[in-house]
């Protein structure tokens, strides 16, 4: 038992197991290095986030109306509220929301324009496309499994836990946003 | 593999030289020629033949039509049409691979109720049924990303609403979805990777299957009585026996399979996957394919989006614990009377649920005047005797439940039935 390069049995570590931890911990290093990149990979590549936002030109959409454009492979409404449907969301503001983050009708409409709302068209339940115009609330309704929202975009009735998404917007003049 | 010793005598020069250096053709013979099976089984043990048969059918199958398939957003559709009208018999190769998905789920259905039936899942098989639960995973998995690739309507908003129950997760849910997909939605990445994926998960099932006949040949097949094979009175050799009685099975299977293949290769589809994708419309109703419908049920039961995913995922979950949770010391439900009758209710009990799932959730099923009850409530009812019949009834009806008697061995009742005959 003279030789102390070998393991004694006792719990102090000697030469031979700092050697193991060191390559171990080195292996495990590569191991993980290596596995970043290849999780990574199937994040969002460059050419798809260059692409991620788009200009409106909202002088296109007339009162009643709405357009709907693909923004980052989803449907997005941009839509031209008539008086009835601002009161009405603006009515709301007061009423208890499922959704209360944000959901003043002022902090969901286009800055300084409540005529315009932009809005995320994916329902927040399970994805599907909501159609305008259905439902108790005059909003927006989808067909998938009866979610129901109203004309600021906000979750009323059915399975959906959120309000529909508003995208992040800057206004660049009078008429062009920028969304994304 | 079983565990005996070798029977196996090379004959010639050539295999004498192999037997020493590979002793594959060894392997081949103690496990599928020598091995002793019990002589008691009958027709619902070929079921394990089946699915190594249609496993080989969708892999062969699928390389040839990896052949021709284009995994591109814009050009997938249009690739799988081409398949269909102009390449070579190619309307009979995706035909096969297609039905083939439902009927490779047909026979697990089949051989995971026998499993169930008979408890093949005890002990000393808790490894060979958790294995068989990882098989019946992945082949889920595969399924839904082959069912994508088409890229019909139903493909892209199917798998809209699959991806989306990960965004469902707190904290991690959302960016989970986007690595999943990407991108910010469904779209040619996710195609890609979805293609890549659903090439290897098939070889993924071949090597879980290896293991899982390792471990059966260890422990050594279940039978209809659940008494282990105490002597060589009480079994007979793999090769002819079980190897006839197999490709008998898989004969008729296969007629049946034709049966959809040639007169109705669209039965189990839906229509509205003769549509091109479009981001912009979702189809009024989206139903998955009919073999995920129960558990479509079981998410739609819950109201609550996050323990909807729990509730479905742990539907499956719990059957990788069934070994532990069942108490009963019999084995098969040949003797436990009561039993068999949660037995029959739980396979009812799966159909219903499959019949809510194919149907929107506020239709009534059960119409009473005006109201009545509906889908989703029949659902609801649907999976509480799911959850239950797992973690409530099968543990305490092992403790209360009288059985019948079990026979010693294989070979007893039969000797004893001769006897009451002579004697009379």
């Amino acid at each position: 038992m003279g030789d102390t390069a070998v393991h004694s049995g006792s719990d102090d570590p000697n030469r031979r197991d700092f050697i193991h931890i060191a390559a171990l911990a080195a292996a495990g290093g590569a191991g993980a290095m290596l596995a970043w990149p290849l999780v990574q990979q199937m994040n969002p590549s460059g050419d798809t986030l260059a692409l991620a936002s788009i200009e409106v030109d909202l002088s296109k959409v007339t009162e009643g109306m709405q357009v709907v454009l693909k923004w980052r492979g989803k449907p997005l409404f941009v839509r031209y509220r008539t008086a009835a449907e601002i009161a009405s969301a603006q009515a709301a503001d007061s009423e208890p929301l499922k959704d209360k983050e944000h959901s003043k009708d002022s902090e969901r409409h286009v800055v300084g324009k409540p005529q315009y709302l932009v809005l995320v068209g994916v329902c927040t339940h399970l994805g599907c496309v909501p159609t305008f115009g259905g439902g108790d609330y005059k909003g927006w309704f989808c067909p998938c499994h009866g979610s129901q929202y109203d004309t600021s975009g906000r979750i009323r009735k059915g399975p959906a836990p959120k309000n529909l998404e508003v995208p992040d917007i800057a206004v660049l003049s009078d008429t062009m946003i920028k969304v994304g | 593999m079983s565990g005996q010793p070798s029977t196996y005598q090379p004959k010639s020069g050539f295999t004498r030289w192999l037997d020493s250096r590979l002793p594959i053709l060894r392997l081949a013979h103690d496990s599928f020629v020598d091995y002793p099976t019990p002589k008691n089984l009958n027709y619902w043990w070929t079921f394990g033949a089946i699915l190594s048969f249609m496993l080989g059918m969708q892999i062969i199958t699928g390389i040839v039509l990896a052949m021709h398939y284009v995994p591109n957003a814009t050009m997938a559709f249009a690739s799988v049409e081409h398949i269909m009208r102009d390449v070579n018999y190619g309307w009979l190769v995706r035909y096969l691979h297609a039905n083939g998905a439902s009927m490779f789920f047909v026979a697990v259905y089949v051989h995971m109720l026998r499993g169930l039936y008979y408890g093949s899942y005890k002990a000393p098989r808790e490894i060979l049924w958790i294995l068989g639960c990882i098989i019946y995973l992945l082949m889920m998995a595969t399924g839904f990303l082959g069912y994508a690739l088409v890229w019909g309507q139903m493909s892209f908003h199917g798998a809209v609403v699959i991806t989306n129950l990960f965004g469902a997760l707190p904290l991690v849910g959302e960016s989970i979805r986007t690595w999943l997909w990407g991108g910010f939605s469904v779209d040619n990445a996710t195609l890609n990777r979805f293609f890549s994926l659903h090439y290897l998960l098939p070889f993924m099932i071949a090597g879980v299957v290896i293991l899982h006949v390792w471990a059966l040949h260890v422990s050594g097949q279940n039978n209809p009585i659940g008494v282990d094979p105490k002597s060589e009175k009480d079994t007979v050799k793999f090769t002819p026996y079980a190897t006839v009685k197999d490709g008998f099975g898989v004969a008729l299977f296969v007629v049946m399979f034709g049966l959809f293949v040639f007169y109705m290769p669209n039965s189990l589809g839906d229509v509205n996957n003769y549509i091109p994708a479009n981001p912009l419309v979702t189809p009024e109703h989206i139903v998955p394919e009919w073999y995920y419908l129960p558990f479509y049920a079981i998410l739609r039961a819950i109201p609550n989006k996050l323990m909807g995913v729990l509730a479905m995922f742990g539907s499956i979950g719990v059957l990788f614990i069934l070994p532990w949770l069942d108490t009963s010391k019999v084995r098969s439900m040949r003797f436990r009377p009561k039993a068999q009758i949660f037995f029959v209710i739980f396979v009812i009990n799966a159909l219903i649920l499959g019949w809510c799932g194919h149907n929107p959730p506020d239709k009534f099923a059960i119409p009473v005047g005006e109201g009545g009850l509906t889908f989703v409530w029949l659902s609801r009812i649907g999976t509480a005797y799911w959850f239950a019949y797992f973690v409530i009834i099968m543990p305490l009806l092992g403790i209360v439940e009288k059985t019948r008697p079990v026979p010693d061995t294989i070979s007893s009742p039969v000797l004893s039935g001769a006897a009451t005959v002579e004697k009379a």
